[in-house]
């Protein structure tokens, strides 16, 4: 049952910050809701203000420019991402990412704002947007500052978002040439969140051989999406096999901090790392392989 | 805690109510305008028995403040069919045999129209990808995909018997 809350539609950024300044005490931000009202329905969360940013059109957009890269608002919707042909065109990583995420319903109606500041682990964008080396614009009243999303994830759906603040924008760089992206879940049924999951994005140097650079991000694998940097160490500067891919997999899952939960054991999670990492780290790879040719 | 005006058009027609701003867009279908076609499921966002068609898009109606529609033009299953003329879709879903206990299927004919409307000649992978998030207990999904291919096929056409 849904406690009651007193009901404040933005219509602007500006307006939304007002709002949010003014009930710094009890609020919460809701743009489509997809995650909080099961979470508010559950009583977990009981704002006295919600504050409904749904239809502040000026965060409704995607942008893409050859050199500064993908900008998305951050009241657009999942579906407008997976049905983007710029996307397509210059990220297709994320298009393969929406098309897994969730029902077509809830990708009509949720956004990729809101699922950042859900800071769910599970969550699909995290990871990819970390593999693009992505960032978040922030606002409040009278100031924007932006962090690596790196470093937006805090904890168990805890996001480095201040009492007063609201995520404005998402910023994905050009991907660097001779770069590949890769990104899979584990689940039972289709479209689920993942028990595990993970993104990899592999740059090879001229050569077409060595590893330039690595990035390799796990989801539901640790409190917060999580960068496995040893694993990215032991790829950067070598020659890619499937010798150090399997070193790869196994420093991966080491280096996981997964929980034992209704779906999988923590053993069973991190065997789960490990496969996909070798999986991932190789789609990307070979898929490099052919750029840089 | 005080009522919120909601200006709503369901099927065409324009309502206007206080509600409280808790209420979910099922909750207000279903018990204020009356709409008991789209079913309540599981009331936790993972059936989409309950889907509607809002600025004709399909959403989950049990997972949207019915507040957050303000403005919004809503379809449910009492509006796909014009006075007693079923659609093409509901034509098909019943002479396949669509329907077992009949709980999902408001939500199998929004999301088929949506699916339909965007691509009126759906591969079989491209159905099952379109009423992917709907879920049927009694899982009579192959008569259901049956009757979505039937009209992509051009079986069923507009107004015919």
């Amino acid at each position: 049952m849904i406690r009651d809350f007193i009901y404040l539609k933005a219509n602007t950024a500006g307006e939304a910050l007002d709002l949010i300044d003014k009930h710094k005490e009890d609020y919460k931000v809701i743009c489509g809701g997809q995650s909080l009202l099961i979470l508010m329905r559950q009583g977990l969360v009981a704002p006295e203000y919600l504050i409904d940013i749904k239809n502040v059109n000026e965060l409704n957009y995607i942008r893409f420019d050859k050199k500064d890269g993908l900008r998305i608002g951050a009241t657009t919707t999942h579906r407008a991402v997976e049905s983007s042909p710029l996307v397509l065109e210059a990220y297709p990583v994320l298009v393969n990412m929406e098309e897994n995420l969730a029902s077509i319903q809830t990708r009509n109606w949720g956004t990729i704002g809101g699922n950042l500041c859900h800071g769910d682990p599970a969550g699909d964008p995290g990871p990819v947007f970390i593999a693009l080396n992505g960032s978040v614009k922030i606002g409040s009243k009278g100031k924007t500052r932006t962090l690596f999303l790196e470093d937006f994830f805090v904890d168990y759906f805890e996001t480095a978002l201040e009492e007063g603040e609201l995520l404005l924008e998402v910023h994905l760089p050009p991907i660097p040439p001779r770069t590949a992206l890769a990104y899979e879940k584990f689940n039972i049924i289709k479209n689920d969140q993942g028990f595990v999951s993970l993104a990899a994005a592999i740059t090879l140097e001229n050569d077409g051989l060595v590893c330039k650079d690595a990035r390799i991000v796990l989801g539901a694998a640790a409190p917060t999406p999580m960068r496995i940097r040893e694993a990215e160490r032991l790829l950067i500067g070598k020659k890619l096999s499937k010798s150090l891919l399997e070193k790869a997999g196994e420093k991966a899952s080491e280096e996981a901090d997964p929980v034992a939960d209704v779906h999988a054991s923590e053993e069973y999670r991190r065997h789960l790392v490990r496969s996909l990492t070798k999986k991932m780290v190789n789609k990307a790879w070979e898929e490099a392989k052919t750029l840089a040719k | 805690m005080e009522k919120q005006l909601l200006r709503i058009t369901v099927n065409n027609e324009h309502h206007e109510l206080y509600i409280k701003p808790k209420k979910l867009l099922v909750e207000v279908l279903r018990d204020e305008l009356g709409l008991t076609g789209t079913k309540r499921g599981c009331n936790t966002g993972a059936c989409c028995a309950c889907t509607v068609l809002l600025n004709g898009k399909t959403v989950k109606s049990c997972s949207v403040l019915a507040i957050q529609a303000d403005g919004c033009e809503i379809r449910t299953v009492e509006g796909l069919a014009s006075g007693a003329e079923l659609t093409p879709l509901q034509r098909s879903f019943l002479d396949h045999g669509a329907y077992q206990c009949g709980f999902c299927t408001s939500g199998m004919l929004i999301s088929a129209t949506a699916l339909l409307s965007e691509n009126p000649t759906p591969t079989l992978d491209q159905i099952k990808e379109g009423l992917h998030g709907n879920l049927c207990r009694c899982t009579g999904y192959n008569s259901i995909i049956r009757a979505v291919r039937a009209v992509g096929e051009d079986k069923y056409e507009e107004g015919s018997k």
